[in-house]
């Protein structure tokens, strides 16, 4: 008997958006993962302030500079923001671990209350930095 | 490995539209996967029109309807038509769920229809399951027991029989594994949620007398713990079960067993 031929499948479409709708589920899932990757932009920040500041005056001006442009605001807001989501996320874990607010709409209003919770401390961190 | 794009044998091509069906005056348009690995080519979205004065309320029916009456080649699993069977499991207007039980009017606009994601397409609508399936004969899905079989049957008290409640409805429809992003990019060697609620189905089962054995095998840092609890499976189990929860008691049960 001859070997059947080995057919080369394709793989069915599988991304979130075009295929797979956005749930609130992987959505308020995801933003933990985003938000931690991206507070390495807060700590490239701050390092470089603190190098900056060891090496001269001139140098701590030139980071400084960027560091309190536009540019550099919305990177701390942004920051402040992600800080805070990604620490709720982290409450939220500890709530899932514990074997509670499994159910559906549980979940989602933890998810809410992530997205909304975060950006409620966030404008109370820039009250309270600028004040 | 995360993945967020399609191989390239696997980038979906427009596809042919087939004629609407004459006299029809309430149409419905469907947008549907096909790939055939007779052709040789990519897979395509195939555009096709139904009477909805002539099909029934059901998104299967709407696809028998194509197949009885445009295009015969048209390929999906079914059986039971009653959510009952899970062979129906695809991909619709965005969530998985089973086509006979999801009505054409919970969809708005044009019905868009995919297999199950991340997974071999054999033909059109229907995946490779092979793996899935071995996926759940390796949690053990029967009754281990070291003691004597009794003459007549295992019992179970009423309330040991209730902890099973929400577990033992799981057809097997591979819809909540297919909608997790852990599971798509590490079903190699994560279980993913059907084969854990099974698991955890004969883990808290009173008869079954393997707990033990059972918890060593799922003690892995892929198994059980590619678990983020994301929840896209309970959000989209068609029978209402809820995977999340009882990978969660799993997890408890680990560190309870530690401590």
């Amino acid at each position: 008997m001859a070997e059947p031929k080995r057919v080369e499948r394709p793989l069915s479409p599988f991304m979130i958006g075009p295929y797979y709708r956005p749930q609130m589920t992987s959505m308020s899932s995801i933003m933990i993962r985003i938000t931690g990757l991206a507070l390495v932009v807060a700590f490239a920040l701050i390092a470089a302030l603190l190098l900056g500041a060891a090496i001269s005056k001139e140098a701590f001006d030139c980071v400084n500079w960027f560091a309190t442009s536009w540019v550099g605001w919305l990177i701390w807001i942004g920051s402040a923001w992600a800080v805070w989501y990604h620490l709720l996320g982290g409450v939220r874990h500890f709530i899932f671990d514990a074997g509670k607010g499994l159910d559906i709409p549980t979940a989602e209003k933890m998810g809410w209350a992530m997205f909304i919770g975060a950006t409620v401390l966030t404008v109370i961190t820039i009250i309270v930095a600028v004040a | 490995m995360v993945q967020f794009t399609l191989p390239k044998n696997s980038k979906i091509r427009t596809g042919k539209t087939w004629p609407k069906p004459e006299g029809a005056k309430n149409l419905r348009k469907f947008q549907i996967y096909r790939w055939s690995s007779e052709d040789g080519q990519n897979p395509s979205v195939d555009t096709y029109f139904i009477d909805l004065d002539d099909c029934g309320p059901m998104v299967l029916d709407a696809l028998i309807y194509i197949k009885n009456n445009i295009d015969p080649t048209l390929s999906f699993r079914r059986s039971c038509r009653e959510g009952i069977c899970g062979s129906c499991a695809m991909n619709i207007d965005g969530i998985n769920t089973l086509a006979c039980i999801y009505g054409l009017d919970e969809v708005k606009g044009d019905v868009r229809i995919y297999p199950l994601p991340h997974m071999p397409v054999v033909r059109d609508l229907i995946p490779d399951l092979t793996h899935f399936y071995a996926q759940h004969a390796s949690i053990m899905p029967w009754l281990e027991t070291a003691t004597n079989t009794p003459a007549k049957e295992w019992r179970q008290s009423i309330e040991d029989r209730k902890k099973l409640d929400g577990l033992y409805e799981c057809v097997m429809c591979a819809s909540c594994s297919t909608s997790c992003p852990s599971y798509w990019w590490n079903s190699d060697k994560y279980l993913g949620p059907a084969a854990l609620l099974h698991a955890y189905r004969w883990i808290i089962d009173s008869r079954d007398e393997a707990t033990g054995q059972r918890l060593d095998e799922l003690e892995d840092p892929f198994k059980l713990y590619r678990c983020h609890t994301i929840m896209n499976c309970a959000k989209t189990c068609p029978k209402g079960l809820n995977p999340a929860e009882a990978i969660a008691q799993i997890k408890k049960m680990m560190v309870e067993r530690a401590a």
